[in-house]
């Protein structure tokens, strides 16, 4: 394995990491509002490390910029989404858990 | 026994599973979530199969064919909801009228 | 080694996701958790060298189905909330999970025969075949040459076994026709929806057009192809339906009607004149074959494209429902 190799293999586990921490929180925070906070600022992390370290694999510029790419559309995504079902939810009456 | 077969099994497995949830629920809604995943279990088979031709050269046709299933399932699928809504709308249950029940 | 736990890890998560998706008793989880299923599926798809599949069961298997499921369960509820007085209100709770079907006994005991039986089946099934064997990929490759693109998927879909694409064609049209049967498209006025979801949809529509028209042109030489970029516009007519766009009354007749047929009638038309001038059935001649695939997916896109959203418009809540239910209160 190359430098290069070794770089991308550390990147993957810290994205992992993060993922992880992110599913812990979605499993362990008390109400919504502190689970999807966990979730987009955690899992975004998470994916653009594992973007990063596949952008070092990638053939051309256009590749890695694609990745990229790919990246700032689920940020964009998961926010909107995010206000969505916080939105929905204080609709609904859900309380914020006030400790 | 190669990786193939390991998918195949499972696909097999998951035959089974919404085979059973679509006997014993009496929901219409999962019943029709049952007969998805009974879909998606023979697909999982397929393409399991279409393995067994080489690593990196997979049989195309079984591709095509779940392809062709996927987009079938989903127009069902369609079907299947607007029927349970319409049938829920008029008689106010989810569930089909039993024959022995009365 | 390292390969053998990460399928079986992956197929035991499969059977798991699986199970809880089909036993859970609220309904809503249920179907997130068969969203999910879709989703590792199409990773699974990808782990058997079947990207095709993948894209075509992510955008379908999980993204639409997964909307047309959570539709279907707002509406219910909806139902079931005005439903105040006599009939049972218990539509969108699940009764029992395990509630069994009368004649309990003889149910049970077919159970307990069936389900093993075709495990057993299943199983003995897949164990005998050979385990090497090339089934029909080695006259694919012989034949793909003629055929007009590279993509072997592409070719065996639109030129080997066009025939069966047609039927599924005409098959997406029999199920829209079913759904306007039950009841017609009813006109719903335009709705506010959120900003930020607005914002979305306005941003996020000329990507997917774009994604899908790459994917349709793509198709011919890489994974892609008609089904993919038609699902990826239809899911962009769900995002502009749930933001509370509603297309215009003019559109609802003819072009709604044209759009919908194209797919089908181009691939009959195409059908028939193959018949009259090479005497077969969708038999392209070979220096035409790239154009004419080319042609008839990107008829099919369309009409893919605007059946989904219509099903997906079918089963959605009627807003007159809702209006109904804000005046009881």
């Amino acid at each position: 394995m190359t430098a290069i190799d070794y770089v991308t293999a550390c990147l993957f586990i810290l994205g992992g990491i993060f993922f992880f921490a992110g599913t812990a929180g979605l499993l362990r925070f008390p109400d919504v509002y502190t689970r999807l906070h966990a979730l987009t600022k955690a899992d975004n992390v998470g994916l653009g490390l594992i973007v990063a370290g596949l952008a070092l694999q990638a053939e051309s510029w256009l590749a890695a910029g694609k990745l990229l790419l790919i990246w700032l559309l689920v940020l964009f995504a998961g926010a909107c989404v995010a206000h969505l079902i916080a939105r929905r939810a204080l609709r609904k009456g859900i309380r914020i858990w006030m400790e | 026994m190669t990786n193939a077969f390991l998918y195949a099994l499972a696909g097999g497995g998951l035959f089974t599973l919404g085979l059973h949830a679509l006997v014993v629920h009496a929901h219409l809604l999962r019943k029709i979530l049952a007969v998805n995943i009974m879909g998606s279990g023979v697909f999982l088979v397929l393409v399991a199969l279409a393995r067994r031709s080489g690593e990196t050269a997979s049989d195309p046709v079984p591709h095509a064919m779940v392809i062709t299933g996927i987009v079938v399932t989903v127009s069902a699928t369609a079907l299947a909801l607007a029927l349970m809504l319409k049938l829920a709308g008029k008689s106010g249950h989810t569930v089909l009228p039993d024959k022995h029940s009365d | 080694m390292l390969e053998w736990i990460f399928d079986t890890v992956l197929g035991l998560s499969l059977l798991w996701l699986a199970w809880r998706a089909l036993n859970s008793p609220d309904l809503f989880k249920a179907i997130v958790l068969f969203i999910s299923f879709g989703l590792l599926m199409a990773l699974i798809w990808v782990r058997l060298n079947a990207p095709d599949v993948a894209l075509a069961e992510a955008a379908i298997g999980a993204g639409l189905t997964g909307a047309l499921l959570l539709a279907a369960l707002a509406r219910l509820r909806i139902m079931t909330d005005r439903n105040v007085s006599g009939a049972s209100t218990h539509l969108a709770h699940p009764a029992s999970p395990a509630q069994p079907p009368a004649g309990s006994r003889f149910s049970c005991g077919m159970l307990i025969l069936l389900l093993p039986a075709s495990a057993a089946g299943i199983s003995y099934a897949v164990w005998t075949l050979p385990s090497d064997s090339s089934g029909l990929s080695l006259d694919v490759a012989e034949n793909l040459g003629s055929s007009g693109v590279s993509n072997p998927v592409t070719a065996v879909l639109l030129n080997f076994r066009g025939y069966d694409t047609m039927l599924e064609m005409i098959v997406l049209l029999l199920a829209v026709l079913g759904i306007w049967s039950l009841g017609g498209l009813s006109p719903r006025p335009e709705r506010p929806a959120a900003a930020v979801l607005e914002t979305l949809s306005r941003f996020l529509t000329p990507v997917f057009i774009l994604a899908a028209g790459y994917l349709l042109w793509v198709g011919a030489d890489a994974p892609g192809g008609a089904f993919q970029a038609g699902s990826v516009l239809g899911a962009a007519g769900v995002l502009l339906l749930l933001s509370g766009w509603h297309p215009r009354a003019r559109f609802m007749q003819w072009p709604l009607r044209l759009a919908l047929t194209a797919g089908a009638g181009a691939f009959i038309l195409l059908g028939l004149l193959t018949l009259l001038f090479e005497k077969q059935l969708l038999a392209y001649p070979v220096a035409q074959a790239g154009r004419m695939i080319l042609l008839l997916e990107s008829l099919a896109t369309v009409s893919i494209a605007v059946t989904l959203a219509v099903l997906f418009l079918e089963v959605s809540s009627d807003h007159k429902e809702k209006v109904k239910k804000g005046e009881k209160e």
